[in-house]
């Protein structure tokens, strides 16, 4: 599936190399990223694709602790979520 | 797409409570019925294990994939009444026992509709049902009911309403949080994904798919951005959020229903609070301007909230249904303990607020010590505004032996707590036992 991984929080050196090393032990593609600041938040998005087979449960547990060690909130959610909420 | 798009929905889940509060699955028991009721028990057992064996795990599988929240996963089914009234027996705790155990081999949080719809007049199945409602809720976990009361197109049976008071009463004696899973109902919905007044309608398809949203907090925050704006912007931005909050229930619906082989039925576009930081009804009331919720002005606010909520959720999904509206249950909204805490807000005025918002009095804890008339004739009020005002109303109030006004109470969890509420002391029994049908008003008469 084709998910959007976001990353809220303070910004500090290597959240996008550590995620991307995460993301890439577990074979997900990246498709796109960007990066701004929002509300005094560090925001990264990434469009990713997940293979069919992963374990989402698995996937998510190790993403939440990724982003505990660095003190930022990591999701992973399908993309149709936000398309469903924004798009006509 | 648009990072600030991301951002938002992001942030809606994260820090401001939006969840799915139910997906609900519809199951039609007509083919159960048999005259044995053993037979009848098991076959109603067979049905929901056999329908319903996947919709936890598929509810949990959505959660996973799509970072949303499902608070609860639950059933409903067709009204008990039509389907034990086949059988011979008197007392139908068996078939209550019998939903109990099935909700609890799925895992599902609560199974709707052991119910009895006696509007126009009973029979002797509901008439059973009804006796056996003290014990059938006390006796089982999972378990809500409801009766219909009173409707638009055929008025107010005020017999029921009298013995529904006195039900109220009798099930408070064993344990007075049965009176948490028993609701009264004017105009009851036939898709209302959400409890405990959920039941199956005799129309409904055989297996449906229901999902009832939330978003309190979703709303306020929006409202915390045009503070001091006019009541036209302030309705454009429930409007707005409103619609996000309702595409994400269309699409959980629609990702299940897939799922689990079962048509899609209708997303309930309702606001509904929990006793959690942040996810008050109250709170959007107390952001639209209302000091505290209760004060001159809410109910205003309120009709504004619930009509707002309606549009923008309207367009947001394919068929819109259930309650549909905001919910003001006192126990569960953090803001409405607070405020029902200092008096500033009373059962009468909440009983307007029931008159512009789905759905009615509701999780409100009163003294012990209160006559089942008075009872029957807070519900007798709430139908008669229902069925004035051609819409749902209902009554869920929780008599706490033992307990008087200054008291509290805790039922726990989602439930949460509650002071005990004063109620109007003067009597409603002469009302009450005068029994009878209150005509249905002139305006129903539309063909």
């Amino acid at each position: 599936m084709r998910a959007i991984l976001t990353a809220v929080g303070k910004d500090k050196v290597g959240i996008v190399a550590q995620i991307s090393q995460t993301l890439a032990d577990e074979e997900i593609n990246i498709l796109d990223v960007s990066q701004t600041l929002m509300a005094d938040n560090f925001v990264m998005t990434m469009m990713v694709k997940v293979p069919d087979n992963k374990d989402l449960s698995k996937l998510n547990d190790k993403l939440t602790a990724l982003g505990q060690k660095m003190d930022v909130e990591i999701n992973l959610r399908n993309e149709e979520l936000y398309s469903a909420m924004h798009d006509l | 797409m648009d990072s600030k798009q991301i951002f938002e929905t992001s942030q809606m889940l994260s820090t401001e409570n939006l969840d799915i509060r139910t997906i609900t699955m519809g199951i039609s028991l007509f083919d159960c019925i048999d005259s044995d009721s053993d037979r009848a028990c098991q076959k109603i057992y067979d049905k929901i294990t056999t329908k319903a064996k996947d919709l936890v795990k598929v509810g949990k599988e959505i959660e996973t994939e799509y970072g949303i929240p499902i608070a609860n996963k639950r059933i409903t089914v067709t009204p008990i009444a039509f389907i034990a009234a086949a059988s011979k027996d008197q007392d139908y705790v068996k078939y209550a026992k019998t939903l109990d155990r099935a909700a609890q081999e799925q895992g599902i949080d609560f199974i709707g509709g052991y119910s009895a719809l006696v509007n126009k007049g009973d029979q002797q199945s509901s008439r059973n049902l009804i006796d056996s409602l003290p014990e059938a809720l006390s006796e089982t976990k999972y378990v809500c009911a409801s009766v219909n009361v009173g409707s638009t197109k055929s008025g107010i049976n005020m017999d029921a309403v009298k013995r529904i008071g006195e039900v109220v009463v009798e099930a408070s004696k064993l344990d007075y949080m049965t009176n948490a899973k028993l609701v009264t109902f004017c105009n009851a919905v036939e898709d209302n994904p959400f409890m405990a007044g959920g039941f199956h309608g005799v129309s409904e398809p055989d297996v449906v798919i229901n999902t009832g949203v939330s978003g309190p907090g979703v709303v306020k925050a929006a409202l915390e951005k045009v503070k001091g704006e006019s009541m036209d912007v302030v309705a454009e931005t429930i409007k707005k959020t409103a619609f996000k909050i309702t595409r994400m229930g269309q699409l959980v619906g629609t990702v299940a229903a897939d799922r689990l082989g079962v048509p899609f039925g209708i997303v309930d576009l309702s606001l509904a609070p929990t006793v959690a930081a942040g996810d008050s009804v109250a709170e959007v009331l107390e952001e639209i301007g209302v000091g505290q919720v209760g004060a001159h002005g809410t109910t205003a606010a309120l009709a504004m909230l619930n009509d707002a909520v309606k549009k923008g959720g309207i367009m947001a999904c394919s068929h819109v249904g259930g309650l549909s509206g905001a919910f003001i249950p006192v126990s569960e909204d953090a803001n409405m303990i607070d405020a029902a805490e200092n008096g500033t807000l009373t059962i009468s005025k909440l009983e307007a607020m029931t008159a512009v918002c789905s759905v009615g009095l509701d999780m409100i804890a009163i003294p012990g010590a209160t006559p089942a008339t008075t009872i029957s004739g807070m519900i007798a009020d709430e139908a008669a505004i229902g069925m004035i005002n051609n819409k749902t109303t209902a009554v869920r109030v929780i008599p706490v032996p033992g307990k008087d006004v200054g008291e509290e109470v805790d039922f726990g969890g989602l439930l949460g707590h509650a002071p005990i509420m004063p109620v109007n002391e003067a009597s409603s029994a002469d009302l009450i036992n005068r029994g009878g049908l209150i005509p249905a008003p002139v305006h129903s008469f539309k063909n």
